[in-house]
């Protein structure tokens, strides 16, 4: 969208149409996306009671506003101490963002060969191989992860695999071990970064790379001074995509993790539905955010920034 | 410049997605194993699928499951291409860049995050938890899936023709049925199928927004390989996975024909000037 198409429109002269388009999704989002996170902020402030709900204060509307002040009154910050002190806790965090960064990392090796490749093919091929990226991620992720039991479990395929083959003697413990959930990881985030990278590199102007040929630079040079500055965007779009959700993740670490994984999505899902202290939970809830909160404004900018440029 | 692909990028090729099918494609074949182990393989039987259409708890948790995903991304698609339509259209406005905050922030949003916060509101307000909560969370999650697919729709999209519309009398609302909707089309259908399959998959936004009453397909999937794995939930995995691929195969194969078919009516509009 060009700024000149856009002026006319930027220029307030909106039918009551024109603001009720806004105003539907605005107060959908603001009620079921942003409130809930004040409620969240305002429970990791309460404590934890025999109750239903099992928190304590409770605001009662019909108290006015002497509920109200009662209610700020009882509030303590005993949740985010407790988290400090109970090393489970930045434990957690630390491992979890640990775990994420090396996921990423791995996601990229595996990706940009994948994405390159794609984009390098024949442009008849091309809806088709994009297609069958995409598939997986249609398909239950729930399934992907199950899927891969089978195969890192002791007895499993792999080791039968590495057994016959006489690569190995004993079974190896992949499966409940940090390897599994970087396998995990990797897999179920795949797509994810191989689809905006893919956008990317294909529309990466070939003759700048055969210009560079014909001044005699040879190809490793031309890949790291041309290719990755254009892959950029694309490389940042995808680590984002997947480390952002990884740090969070539950599924992956609970089915493919042992007890030696700790994070925090893991943590927050024990606290809350073993240990029923939803104050608590609703912390760790509010630090997770305030961790992921840098990574996430810089993803929107981007965002942002690749839609304005029409990407 | 040698042209096409060389042998490094053929065998990243092969080699990447190998590594995305081949678990699927053996969770699949052992799904159709004789032996009750799932590593050992017995001989080809599909008792394990006979098997699934006793287990009426399975069957009921796949109604439910199915008819949340229904409604979820029914509305999730009305409420997102809305605002794919205020992010493409409706230019600056007071609280435009909170809103499309608001719009990418669930794309990347741990789901342990959403689901807690959702749960805390409804029981803020003392809603009683099942079938609905988890259309309202579903929903308000997909939408924003659909608004980022519909938009991509609208930026690649000639406003001309929506300019011609209105300089001819049509009301905007009518602009947006009769000329928009029918060019965004494509973009919708697979905004809605998204909305479709996430709603499906999701185990985490619905185990906290569910009340008792309501046992979605992913909570009973997952309940059951705590236990260990077993060929029954193979069987219930590869009917999933079919039933995906048979519909995304499907439209994409239709969206690539009307492209081509609205391609050449160009052409031949084009021809006629």
């Amino acid at each position: 969208m060009s700024e000149t198409a856009a002026a006319p429109q930027a220029k307030p002269r909106r039918s009551v149409g024109g603001w009720l388009l806004i105003a539907i999704p605005y107060a959908w989002l603001l009620v079921f996306f942003l409130a809930p996170f004040f409620i969240v902020f305002k429970i990791s402030l309460s404590e934890i009671a025999v109750a239903i709900p099992p928190y304590i204060p409770n605001f009662d509307p019909a108290a006015g506003w002497e509920g109200f002040t009662e209610m700020l009154g009882a509030f303590s910050f005993d949740n985010y101490v407790w988290l400090t002190e109970d090393d489970l806790y930045w434990k957690s965090y630390l491992s979890s963002v640990s775990i994420a960064a090396i996921s990423t990392l791995i996601t990229l090796i595996v990706g940009f060969p994948l994405a390159y490749g794609m984009a390098r093919a024949p442009k008849e091929w091309r809806a088709t191989l994009l297609m069958l990226v995409i598939l997986p991620f249609w398909t239950s992720f729930l399934i992907r992860v199950y899927a891969w039991i089978g195969i890192l479990k002791n007895e499993g395929l792999l080791n039968q695999l590495l057994l016959s083959l006489g690569l190995i003697d004993q079974p190896l413990t992949i499966l409940n071990t940090n390897i599994a959930v970087y396998i995990g990881i990797v897999y179920s985030y795949l797509p994810f970064l191989v689809l905006p990278l893919y956008a990317n590199l294909e529309k990466l102007d070939t003759s700048l790379l055969e210009a560079a040929a014909d001044l005699g630079c040879p190809p490793w040079r031309s890949f790291w001074s041309i290719t990755v500055p254009l892959a950029l965007p694309g490389v940042l779009a995808g680590c984002f995509l997947v480390f952002i959700p990884a740090v969070g993740e539950f599924v992956i670490p609970d089915l493919l993790g042992g007890s030696e994984t700790l994070m925090i999505g893991k943590t927050l899902w024990t606290e809350f539905f073993n240990n029923r202290d939803w104050p608590v939970s609703s912390a760790v809830a509010v630090i997770l955010l305030l961790i992921l909160v840098v990574p996430i404004v810089l993803f929107q900018n981007q965002q942002q920034k690749a839609a304005e440029r029409g990407l | 410049m040698r042209q096409g692909p060389s042998w490094f990028n053929v065998t990243s090729l092969v080699l990447g997605f190998a590594f995305l099918y081949l678990p699927i494609v053996l969770l699949v074949v052992y799904s159709f194993n004789e032996s009750r182990l799932v590593t050992v393989w017995g001989g080809f039987s599909t008792r394990w699928y006979a098997g699934l259409l006793d287990n009426q708890q399975l069957l009921d948790a796949a109604w439910v499951t199915a008819r949340v995903a229904f409604f979820s991304a029914t509305i999730a698609t009305v409420f997102g291409t809305l605002a794919a339509m205020v992010l493409a259209r409706s230019g600056r406005f007071l609280g435009r860049t909170l809103f499309s905050g608001m719009v990418y922030a669930p794309l990347v949003m741990p789901e342990v995050i959403l689901g807690l916060s959702l749960l805390l509101l409804f029981v803020a307000v003392d809603q009683a938890r099942g079938f609905w909560t988890i259309i309202i969370a579903h929903t308000t999650f997909a939408m924003c899936y659909v608004a980022v697919v519909v938009q991509s729709r609208l930026a690649g999209f000639d406003r001309s023709l929506e300019e011609a519309a209105q300089d001819l009398g049509c009301p905007p609302f009518r602009t947006f049925f009769a000329v928009t909707l029918p060019i965004i089309l494509p973009g919708v259908v697979a905004g809605w199928m998204l909305a479709f399959t996430l709603s499906l998959d999701d185990l985490v936004i619905a185990s906290f927004t569910t009340g008792p009453e309501a046992t979605t397909l992913p909570m009973k999937i997952y309940s059951q390989v705590r236990l260990g794995v077993t060929p029954e939930i193979n069987a219930v995995c590869t009917i999933l996975v079919g039933l995906v691929t048979v519909v995304v195969v499907f439209a994409s194969i239709i969206t690539r024909r009307q492209e081509a078919a609205r391609a050449r009516d160009m052409r031949q509009a084009e021809a006629q000037l």
